[in-house]
């Protein structure tokens, strides 16, 4: 017997793909594998790791715990969509550079994902708030410290757009 | 790993939803999948079909009224937790939820399918015991609401039934002189706990008339106890003591890799005292407030 097949259309990074999936296709692996946006990574497929997070309507979840068919009514953003129209970096991803908010960069399109959210949400996080903001998402490299940091320094950058973010030396004490 | 292979329908009313459960014996509902997924994919659940109930109407709601909060099977943790009315009318509500995974599974998980998913370590199971809530189910053979204290009958097991939907559930409001409080020890914030202890207090005055305590990851089921007796003379540290073993009495912790049944039993007692302490504080406050206003 061979698999069900169902044709689906998915919105990402304002972009229309037509896909043809099995039911079980997990959203993250149609993003992978059907659009080729290996953008969003995937560690555990279980909802902990929090590195396939990508935003639904611009609510954060894990693409790894949604089936790509049933996310046909939403507009889905990944990593790949966050950069500015003329290809700059967000303030986001400019206060992970500024910070030193990555290592080997497996965990970033989930933290990067998950913050754009979080200072939208709250533009100015109290250091309590910005560990909150990342406390579902796990990161074996970094130690945390400076992407709590980036947290704070993607709140100011994005308070103050339009300075020009990367000359600036970047706050506190991570340098 | 992947799910295995299952037929899937995206039903537009509830009509259908329940016509594809009731023709299918090995379908299974799909909500936020923040559970079933997981499942899914370690094949730990291999349902030949999933019914996904997210195209249906009128479902997300969370209605607070006078006697308690109303939520619907597609009202996502994170619309409850943030619905101001609700968890004024039942503060239980935002305390319970906080603890409850982290905001992204918040945003996609659904307070009801928490409760049918019936995890002895969730924490809503438990408030809607604590509260005496009930669920609202359907089928195509009509609706029936079951009460709580009927709901979990074992390990991930409730009464519902293989074609039942449920629709809503009611959490009760706050009652005059109730005060609520909660607490758990997990590994990681945001983790499911190796113990956690929601708490009812009732009083008149400073006396305490009525104290109840629930109880998650503990037993197999959410487990609710009666402490009243052991305030009869006064809330203080030899009352809160005795409340904790009383509690003992009624549990059986049991060992799991996050923690040994020796540990637990220290976890209820500790938590036991902490939270009722809370509770009977927080029921005082509310009524000095409302003698002030
Ligand atoms: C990393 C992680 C951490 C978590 N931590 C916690 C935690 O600390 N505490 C906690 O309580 N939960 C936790 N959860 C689980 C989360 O709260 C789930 O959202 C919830 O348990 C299930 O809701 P759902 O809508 O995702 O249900 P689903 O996963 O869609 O369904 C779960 C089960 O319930 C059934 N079901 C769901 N809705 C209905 C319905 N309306 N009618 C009939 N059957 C239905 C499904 O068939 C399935 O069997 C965690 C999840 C993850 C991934
Ligand atoms: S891959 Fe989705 S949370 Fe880890
Ligand atoms: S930078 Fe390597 S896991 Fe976070």
């Amino acid at each position: 017997m061979s698999e069900e097949l169902h044709e689906v259309r998915l919105v990402v990074n304002g972009a229309t793909y037509d896909v043809t999936v099995p039911g079980r296709r997990l959203l993250s692996d149609a993003l992978r594998h059907d659009l080729r946006l290996t953008g969003t990574h995937v560690g555990c497929e279980h909802g902990v790791c929090g590195s396939c997070t990508v935003l639904v309507d611009g609510t954060p979840m894990r693409s790894c715990l949604m089936l790509a068919v049933s996310a046909v009514d939403a507009e889905i953003t990944t990593v790949e969509g966050l950069a500015l129209a003329d290809g700059s970096l967000s303030p986001v991803q400019q206060a992970f550079k500024d910070c030193h908010g990555l290592q080997c960069g497996f965990c970033t399109p989930g933290f990067l994902t998950t913050i754009t959210a979080g200072i939208r949400d709250n533009p100015q996080p109290t250091r309590e708030e910005a560990r909150e903001m990342i406390a579902g998402n796990l990161c074996r490299c970094t130690g945390y410290q400076n992407i709590v940091k980036a947290v704070e320094r993607a709140a100011e950058l994005t308070s103050a757009p339009r300075r020009s973010s990367s000359v600036e030396t970047p706050p506190g004490e991570h340098l | 790993m992947k799910p295995a292979p299952f037929s899937y329908r995206r039903p537009g009313t509830l009509q259908l939803a329940l016509e594809s459960l009731a023709g299918e014996p090995d379908a299974k509902v799909l909500a936020g999948g923040q559970s079933l997924i997981p499942l899914l994919s370690m094949r730990l659940a291999a349902p030949s079909m999933l019914i996904d109930i997210n195209a249906l109407p009128d479902l997300d709601h969370v209605t607070t009224a006078a006697d308690g909060v109303r939520v619907g099977a597609l009202a996502r943790h994170a619309a409850v937790l943030a619905d101001q009315d609700a968890v004024r009318v039942q503060p239980l509500l935002a305390k319970a939820l906080a603890n409850v995974a982290h905001s992204t599974i918040r945003n996609r998980g659904t307070s009801v399918g928490s409760l049918v998913h019936a995890d002895a370590a969730a924490e809503l199971p438990v408030v809607l015991r604590l509260l005496g809530g009930s669920l609202d189910v359907a089928s195509t053979r009509g609706r029936r609401t079951i009460a709580a204290e009927d709901l979990y009958v074992g390990l991930l097991e409730t009464s519902l039934r293989h074609d039942e939907i449920a629709v809503e559930a009611f959490f009760p409001a706050l009652a005059l002189g109730e005060g609520v409080a909660f607490d758990e020890v997990a590994r990681r914030h945001g983790d499911y706990a190796m113990c956690g202890v929601a708490a009812l207090v009732q009083v008149d005055g400073d006396r305490v008339v009525r104290a109840r305590a629930g109880y998650l990851s503990v037993s197999e089921v959410p487990t609710v106890i009666e402490l009243t007796d052991a305030f009869s003379v006064a809330v203080d540290e030899e009352s809160l003591a005795a409340a904790g073993e009383m509690a003992l009495a009624g549990l059986d912790p049991q060992t799991d890799i996050h923690a040994s049944a020796d540990y637990r039993a220290q976890l209820v007692r500790v938590l036991t005292a902490r939270v009722l302490r809370s509770a009977y504080d927080d029921a005082r406050g509310r009524m000095l407030a409302r003698v002030e206003r």
